[in-house]
């Protein structure tokens, strides 16, 4: 396994993100090789493995968050890609990036309290076998930091039923943790396919004993052992 | 021609924002039972008719002004001009 190439990871730079950082040095410690991308290239690098859309504000959040990125330039090779089965995960204003898309189901809305939130909160793993969990235990509790006004994750009882039959929903908040209002607690949704994955938690600041935790590495770390085996896979 | 659409967050759907507003409006004293808080988008456009107009501000608000999976909208149009 030594000689094979870190997997390369792709991560979505908009006007207004400014998590990409972050999410780079985290992904590159966690064994990936990673290329910023501009939102207005029409085409991801060769050989991306995995994309990553980090959080932020792109377009300043006008009209709604994630509303005016989605139709950004580079989007179109993100959708041709994840149609394709490429591995999608966006954090925060990532993941509001993705349910405006209409790649991963529901919508986030304003926080039920109207207030920003910055804190740790402990999320709980729903599914430990999907490319973006497998690191983690089933049940585990990770302590994650989220950062957001808007995270508010809402979708239909009906559909969440659904959802929820379909092992879909990835992540919920503890019980008592959860900081934004979210129906049933989801932090975290993946799409009906399995390989398009969204979260309001921030796994990017949780790499590090420094910043307190490193249960954020069992999701990235998870991502980048996927890309792995599917640049294998294309080798 | 002038359009004026107006988004709401649907009927059912909690608005903490009417909310925070509704209590704010008791405060000061008025009798308010309900208050919702959406957004209003002003429009020129170019379009040779009302049809076409109408049409081309019902994609504008499925693609782009609202998120029809929260929010309803209603579109008012003036031809004048």
């Amino acid at each position: 396994m030594t000689d094979t190439p870190r997997p390369r990871v792709a991560v979505v730079v908009f006007p207004g993100s400014n998590d990409h950082r972050d999410a780079q040095l985290a992904l590159e410690r966690l064994g990936a090789d990673t290329a910023r991308v501009w939102h207005e290239e029409p085409l991801l690098p060769a050989e991306t493995a995995a994309v990553v859309l980090p959080g932020g504000f792109s377009y300043g959040d006008y009209l709604r968050c994630g509303a005016i990125a989605r139709f950004a330039p580079i989007m179109r090779a993100v959708e041709q890609f994840a149609a394709e089965g490429g591995l999608v995960v966006g954090i925060c204003n990532g993941f509001q990036i993705l349910t405006e898309a209409s790649m991963l189901p529901g919508a986030l809305r304003a926080n039920a309290s109207l207030a920003f939130v910055c804190r740790d909160v402990t999320v709980r793993v729903e599914r430990s076998d999907t490319p973006f969990t497998a690191r983690c235990e089933l049940e585990q509790p990770l302590t994650i930091p989220v950062k957001h006004g808007e995270g508010c994750w809402y979708a239909e009882p009906e559909q969440v039923a659904e959802l929820e039959a379909n092992g879909q929903l990835v992540l919920r908040y503890a019980q008592g943790e959860n900081p934004n209002g979210a129906v049933d607690d989801v932090a975290g949704v993946m799409n009906a396919a399995g390989n398009v994955f969204g979260l309001m938690p921030h796994p990017e600041h949780a790499v590090d004993p420094l910043l307190g935790s490193t249960d954020g590495s069992l999701i990235l770390g998870s991502l980048v052992d996927s890309a792995q085996l599917s640049t294998a896979l294309l080798a | 021609m002038r359009a004026t659409v107006v988004v709401r967050p649907k009927s059912g759907i909690l608005d903490p924002q009417g909310q925070a507003v509704e209590s704010s409006l008791r405060h000061l004293g008025f009798a308010v039972n309900k208050a919702r808080v959406g957004r209003v988008v002003d429009l020129e456009l170019d379009a040779a008719d009302v049809g076409e107009a109408r049409g081309q501000l019902e994609r504008m608000c499925e693609q782009l002004l609202a998120n029809p999976l929260i929010e309803s909208y209603e579109i008012e149009l003036r031809a004048d001009g």
